[in-house]
């Protein structure tokens, strides 16, 4: 494998994690406002269908991503009434729209199964494409690449630098704490996951209208899973969780590299491979022993490191807000 | 600022937590709200601060109504709280902390924030690392900054609920300096707390609560028995329970040492007799919870020993599992009955089934239904052998977590056993518990309901803040007395040097 067939193995991989980073980052946020979006798979699949639908009928990439966008939302606000309003189980809507998503988007789409439909052009972004290596990697791509490049700074900055962003974490960590601050949790946690949703419905057009091009049924099935997992693989953080979702380009890139040049090991090993790393991840970081190394360290290394390392959960993720 | 409420009103559901409370707090004062729990402070310093809604009454900031409906309300209208349970977020930095829900620009000043931060902490020498994580730090620390925070939003009127259970003495004297300086600054303080002692040292004037109604007003200082009139106001129920206490020892505590993230609790010795009742007088939260849990065997305690009569004399059990426990006769009734005690969605039938041991795969419903009729009827119980316990009443939980008690035991242990109960269930559940006493079984209970302490212990140890007294004989109290120690002046009646502290 020379030098130039691993740039091209990255920057698949780059182009094939762009989904899933749509769709990890838009449930980070809604998770970090402290609601779990279980619908991704079902709102991935509903959207790419509708996307693709849309983009047909008007012949514009742009409506087909405005549709997919609405319809994520959509699902995001069922789920925000069931889990804000109502007080019903999070778990329990998320995982029956999961399923409903997809075998209405099967039902659905029928019609547009296979046919022919525009998707986003490819776009060299000038100066910058001729940076060497970074250039072939990251720039020679199209703009829906570009846009979740902008969409993981921005969410970073967003989180990390912006008075909205901490708030934004605390009526995640402890909306009552968030509340006393003044915060209007209720709203909050709407607004966010609506974008969260509007974000994962992002994430199926780009299925369909750009790296698989077109609609076949259930065609991105399991990609909402994944997505859920690089959540917390990535600690609710979106700078790690684009890593994570990069990282599981990689290893898709390098399965169907794999099946040439490395006959050895069988391809089912690569696409389960981030499960198993996923897990061993979080083994290693949650248990004692991090802490008993750590402990031998000055405070001033081992804080930044731990706190690196370990990224809980948002404490109040899943729960109802109760106001008294 | 001023700030005055007027014919206040709140309940929730049946429970009539304010009824026509007044208070005005003058700018420059510390103002004090003394009393019981559950005597309506904590909700009516929620109000002011807009934390919950009034039902009625009016509130007046610098003689003007003012509109509190959210703590954003509030904060605009100048009125900060500092609840009792820190509420800020423990994995944040505590820079993240002060900022959080401040108004401001799009992005956070890093730099601003820190130099505020700083000249605010300097003022009041509170030393804090911006950069700690908040679940790093004391309970004592953590207020510092919520002070802090409150400060630099420009509070005016400062609300502390109970801000002096656990912490350290060092912060205590810190924090009444740092509340001095304040009302000296012009700013009003409202400190709710039940302690006398804090009360006494800290504040201006005193406003005691029970039941939800003021008491009345007082300026500090003020005798202490009149405070303690005022909290208590009453003379003590007579003891009612018939001598039971045998001379074998059936537990025996040696320097017990408990703690939690709140309170750390200290017990000097202790023997308990077989057929006595201590009962564990204090308010809620002092650290009778704690003491009856590692009784139970289901906390161990960091230091010290616990010995408790079985078949084969006095055993040593600390650190033994639960089950050991529990096969050593202790039995314990949570507070919480359908939390702790009882499972909300099965039958009666079914805990009888839970309860009894056997090694076969299958429930003998035919047995296990004759057992819990049997139960009913014996108990009392208002309900079938398939009714749903969550859907007893309160009363009739509690006579089924009596019910499903082994017997005989050594050792009961209780948690509230009466609260919430009609008079002649109160009653009931007593004549059973003494029963038991008269066969040998000792009882150890925590009550807030001062009747009932001294009604049916034999001694008495009062709990104040994880301070612990020694035992007192139920015929030497007087209210005064048990008052004055539950607000935790011990005189030299416990072992009062050491104050229960992280």
């Amino acid at each position: 494998m020379d030098f130039s067939e691993l740039i091209v193995i990255l920057a698949t991989a780059i182009a094939t994690a762009t989904p899933l980073v749509f769709a990890s980052i838009g449930e980070t946020i809604a998770e970090r406002a402290g609601v779990i979006n279980l619908s991704a798979d079902g709102t991935i699949l509903m959207a790419a269908m509708t996307g693709f639908a849309a983009a047909l009928a008007t012949n514009s990439v742009l409506v087909g991503f405005l549709a997919a966008a609405l319809v994520g939302a959509a699902f995001a606000l069922v789920i925000a009434f069931g889990a804000i309003t109502l007080k019903q189980s999070q778990i329990a809507i998320g995982f029956v729209l999961a399923l409903l998503g997809a075998d209405l988007s099967s039902f659905l789409g029928n019609p547009v199964v296979l046919v022919p439909g525009p998707t986003v052009p490819a776009f060299n972004i000038p100066l910058l494409q001729d940076i060497p290596v970074l250039g072939r990697l990251l720039f020679q791509s199209d703009p829906l690449v570009y846009a979740s490049y902008i969409l993981i700074i921005v969410t970073w900055v967003f989180f990390y630098r912006t008075r909205p962003g901490l708030l934004l974490r605390s009526v995640g960590e402890q909306p009552a704490a968030a509340f006393a601050r003044g915060a209007n949790v209720v709203r909050l946690r709407y607004i966010y996951t609506l974008i969260g949703g509007a974000l994962m419905g992002i994430a199926g057009a780009a299925f369909s209208l750009d790296f698989k091009a077109g609609w076949t049924n259930r065609s991105t099935a399991g990609y909402g899973w994944i997505a859920l997992a690089i959540v917390i693989f990535g600690g609710w953080n979106p700078l790690r969780v684009a890593m994570g979702a990069y990282f599981f380009g990689i290893l898709q890139s390098l399965a169907s590299v794999a099946q040439s040049s490395i006959q050895s090991v069988p391809t089912q090993a690569f696409s389960v491979a981030p499960f198993v790393l996923m897990i061993l991840v979080l083994v290693l970081t949650s248990g004692e022993w991090l802490d008993n190394l750590m402990s031998r360290l000055p405070l001033k290394v081992r804080r930044p490191i731990l706190r690196a390392i370990r990224q809980p959960a948002p404490a109040a993720l899943g729960k109802v807000f109760e106001q008294d | 600022m001023n700030a005055q409420l007027n014919h206040i009103y709140k309940s929730f559901g049946a429970v009539q937590a304010n009824v026509d409370v007044s208070l005005t707090v003058q700018s420059g004062a510390i103002h004090g709200l003394l009393g019981e729990n559950g005597a309506g402070k904590s909700t009516l310093v929620k109000m002011l601060s807009g934390f919950i809604t009034r039902d009625a009454g009016e509130i007046l900031l610098d003689d003007k109504p003012a509109e509190v409906r959210t703590p954003a309300d509030g904060i605009r209208a100048g009125v900060g709280m500092l609840h009792q349970d820190p509420l800020d977020f423990p994995p944040m930095t505590v820079l993240d902390n002060f900022v959080a829900g401040k108004a401001g620009g799009l992005f956070l000043n890093r730099r601003d924030a820190v130099q505020e931060f700083k000249i605010l902490a300097d003022q009041f020498n509170f030393a804090l690392d911006v950069d700690e994580q908040m679940g790093n730090l004391t309970i004592g620390e953590r207020q510092q900054l919520e002070i802090l925070r409150l400060l630099s939003l420009g509070v005016s009127t400062l609300i502390l609920d109970e801000p002096t259970t656990g912490i350290s003495a060092s912060q205590k004297t810190a924090l009444f300096d740092a509340l001095r300086k304040l009302a000296g600054q012009g700013k009003s303080i409202v400190f709710v707390s039940h302690k006398l002692e804090d009360v006494e040292e800290l504040c201006n004037q005193v406003t005691v609560m029970r039941a939800g109604h003021v008491v009345g007003t007082v300026d500090i200082p003020c005798p202490t028995s009149t405070l303690v009139s005022m909290m208590f106001g009453r003379e003590l129920a007579a003891p009612v329970k018939p001598p039971t206490c045998q001379a074998d020892i059936a537990m025996r505590i040696q320097g017990l040492t408990i703690g939690d993230d709140r309170i750390d609790v200290q017990v000097a010795d202790l023997t308990v007799r077989r057929g006595e009742v201590i009962g564990l007088a204090g308010l809620e939260g002092s650290g009778q919870r704690l003491f009856l849990l590692t009784c139970a065997g289901v906390l161990r305690p960091a230091t010290g020993k616990l010995y408790i009569r079985d078949a084969n004399g006095l055993c040593e059990m600390t650190g033994k599992p639960y089950h050991q426990y529990q096969t050593s006769g202790v039995g314990y009734l949570p507070a919480d009955r359908l939390r702790e005690g009882l499972i909300w969605g099965l039958s009666i039938q079914e805990h009888v089934v839970l309860r009894t041991s056997s090694s076969g795969l299958f429930i003998d419903r035919e047995a296990s239904r004759q057992v819990a009729d049997q139960a009913i009827q014996k108990f009392n119980i208002r309900g079938k052998a398939d009714t749903r316990v969550g859907q007893l009443s309160g009363g009739n939980q509690q006579r089924t977590q009596l019910a499903l008690l082994p017997s005989p035991l050594n050792l009961v242990l209780l948690e509230h056993p009466t609260r919430g109960l009609d008079i002649e269930s109160t009653i009931w559940v007593w004549q059973q518990l003494i029963e038991r006493c008269r066969n040998g079984t000792s009882i150890i209970f925590a009550s807030s309901d001062l009747d009932e302490i001294v009604q049916y212990s034999d001694r008495v140890i009062v709990f104040s803040g994880g301070k612990v007294s020694t035992p007192i004989e139920t015929t030497a109290l007087t209210a005064g007395k048990l008052g004055e120690m539950i607000g935790g002046k011990f005189g030299n009646n416990g072992n009062s040097a050491y104050a229960g502290v992280n």
